[in-house]
């Protein structure tokens, strides 16, 4: 079985939020190592590993330190995304918890390859304890000289899923409200104080000790070609072993969902998979048959995303799954731009309607229609990521859809999973506008 | 050091999250903040509206001009940037905050009958805050914990896999310590 453990080595015998302990099994030896190369020689390596970013793009992490223009006079910036608000991942709060010392490696190397001095860490605000754990191991590092001339700072965001954008997270560390920025200019080129800036995900930065450790030709040959190395999955909902899995890229989801975590909890029928965190297009029980790994995931029309499985049983209704879903992009959207402001309103008016049993055939057309002008319109991608699942849902699961137009009704007759939820969309409103909703 | 986590063991609950120190020790808790970024940034922002917060309990006018004195701008900037953020609370709220996450995953294991006795045990809707002023209940977005549902943020400290059942010892937890 693919399971290998690359960021969470070690955690299960020591405790690895502790210095000594970090060490006594090789830890932050990649630092000196690193420092003896020259940037150019370390970015090539880098390059070699072919790491792709664990946020959601996949983006290769070496190819986006090549970007940064080191000749600038200005500083240059490494930024760590902790922001992790996307629906499902609870992965990188589990690295910082356990293992926040090689997060902090992985940091003081990628520092020397771009030759940066200041690194921060942009962590969500309700991760309290976990900015503990991080900011007690960034002081101890500290302490024991580790840092050179680089300095790590952690900064804690204050409630805002916009933030894990890179670009709302570059304004949300620079003090303004976290709203994303047009692009171009790109980071590496014009990022934290228009300054060049690599910004990378927690996991993708902690696995880089393991980079210099193994060099990159090994490196290379754990999980496939395409994509080397281990992700952390988050798997959640209802699932008989709910938790975090670190595996091999490629691992065949069917072989995650039900050999390792025990498959739909309570002897339920799998209905759905969203396999990257809510914002990605659901699967159907017949399309599990997929290595886990972000070519193989797009090629069936999904995303790698944040490597987050939700699991969600024969229960569930699926307008109120997408209505759910609908209000949290809704409520997250940082109303910059008017595709994704006032579509995904357009988009929760519309579900409420379809689960009411108030909506005609012609609605589900228009919900359908609404996403198609969000997609690919939108300042960044949250527009999107309301779109993704919905248009999934109305595709796939087009007769229960139907079905609620068809009885006027909700077919559960009240008994979803997920009727009667609330969302927190009436008590906070992150722009003016969404009042005329209520 | 300043922060919210300095004053709190994991886990605990129930203490009161205002211990900033009084007046002065604000202006200077947030020029520590200021010296940890680039001269003329204002990348100590979100610090300095926390520490407020810890401080008054809420971001009342007077604090986001106490901020603002300390930042160098205006409180009209402070407002601006505390109302994008949902952590910040821009009326008053109870001595404790108890958030129950109702995202999908959670939604699914069943928060909402987690919401129901939070409900009928404080007497109060989401939104609302006790009578007494004690307790502010609210539901919010994915916390992070999603497979450890539901997860409920008790004075900004998780607890997982909570239950129906486990909602009166919380309670009673939260009105003994106050
Ligand atoms: C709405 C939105 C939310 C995002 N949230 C996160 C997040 O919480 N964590 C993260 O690492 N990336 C997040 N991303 C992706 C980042 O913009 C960025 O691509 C990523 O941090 C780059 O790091 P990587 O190359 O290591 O993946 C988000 C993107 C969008 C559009
Ligand atoms: S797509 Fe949404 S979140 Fe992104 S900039 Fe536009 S309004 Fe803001
Ligand atoms: S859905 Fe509740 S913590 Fe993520």
């Amino acid at each position: 079985m693919p399971v290998r453990e690359v960021l969470l080595k070690g955690t299960d015998d020591r405790d690895l939020t502790k210095l000594a302990q970090y060490q006594a099994i090789g830890g932050y030896a990649g630092v000196p190592k690193a420092r003896a190369m020259t940037s150019d020689d370390l970015i090539a390596e880098l390059q070699a590993a072919n790491l792709r970013g664990r946020g959601g793009a996949g983006f290769p992490m070496g190819r986006k330190a090549s970007l940064i223009d080191r000749s600038s006079p200005k500083p240059k910036y490494l930024v760590v995304n902790a922001d992790e608000s996307e629906p499902g991942a609870f992965k990188d709060r589990q690295v910082m918890a356990l293992a926040p010392h090689r997060l902090i490696e992985g940091c003081l190397i990628a520092a020397h390859a771009i030759e940066c001095r200041d690194v921060y860490i942009f962590i969500r605000g309700e991760y309290l304890t976990e900015y503990e754990i991080l900011q007690a191991a960034v002081d101890e590092a500290r302490a024991a000289n580790l840092f050179g001339d680089v300095d790590i700072t952690v900064h804690r965001g204050a409630g805002a899923y916009i933030c894990g954008e890179e670009t709302a997270l570059l304004d949300a560390l620079e003090g303004k409200r976290g709203q994303p920025r047009p692009r171009p200019p790109f980071p590496p080129v014009q990022g934290l104080y228009d300054a060049p800036t690599q910004i990378n995900n927690v996991c993708t930065i902690a696995t880089v000790p393991t980079i210099m450790e193994l060099g990159a030709a090994e490196f290379a040959k754990i999980g496939v070609e395409s994509s080397p190395g281990t992700a952390i999955f988050s798997i959640s909902g209802n699932i008989a072993r709910p938790g975090n899995y670190e595996l091999e890229l490629g691992t065949p989801m069917r072989e995650l969902i039900y050999d390792l975590a025990g498959g739909v909890a309570d002897g339920r029928e799998l209905k759905c998979v969203i396999p990257g965190g809510s914002s990605v297009p659901a699967l159907s029980p017949d399309e599990i048959d997929v290595p886990l790994d972000y070519d193989s995931l797009g090629k069936i029309g999904t995303f790698f995303g944040a490597a987050s499985l939700i699991i969600v049983d024969d229960r569930c209704c699926i307008v109120q799954l997408a209505l759910r879903s609908t209000k949290f992009y809704m409520h997250e959207s940082c109303g910059k731009c008017t595709p994704c402001r006032e579509g995904t309103r357009w988009m929760v008016q519309l579900l409420e309607k379809i689960e009411a049993g108030e909506a005609e055939l012609s609605d589900l057309d228009l919900l359908d229609n609404v996403g198609s002008r969000i997609l690919g319109r939108s300042l960044c991608a949250l527009g999107d990521f309301a779109v993704y699942p919905v248009h999934s849902y109305l595709t796939k699961w087009r007769s229960e859809f139907v079905a609620h137009v068809e009885q006027g009704c909700c077919p559960y007759g009240g008994e979803s999973s997920l009727e009667g939820i609330v969302s927190p969309l009436d008590a906070h409103r992150h722009h003016p506008g969404l009042e005329i909703l209520a | 050091m300043t922060g919210v986590g300095s004053t709190e063991p994991a886990g605990s609950g129930g203490a009161d999250m205002r211990g900033a120190g009084a007046g002065n020790g604000l202006y200077e808790a947030i020029q520590a903040e200021r010296a940890k970024y680039p001269e003329g940034s204002r990348s100590a922002t979100l610090h300095a509206l926390r520490l407020a917060q810890e401080e008054h309990g809420w971001l009342s006018p007077d604090a986001l001009r106490e901020v603002a004195d300390a930042l160098e701008v205006t409180p009209a900037y402070c407002k601006a940037v505390a109302t994008f953020y949902d952590m910040y609370h821009l009326a008053p709220v109870g001595t404790h905050l108890v958030e129950v996450c109702t995202n999908l995953s959670c939604a699914l294991a069943g928060a909402q009958r987690v919401v129901d006795a939070f409900a009928s045990e404080l007497g109060v809707a989401p939104g609302e805050t006790t009578g007494d002023g004690e307790v502010t209940f609210r539901t919010v977005e994915c916390l992070g914990g999603c497979g450890y549902a539901t997860v409920v943020a008790v004075d900004h400290r998780y607890r997982q896999f909570v239950g129906p059942d486990d909602v009166p010892a919380i309670v009673e937890e939260l009105r003994a310590g106050s």
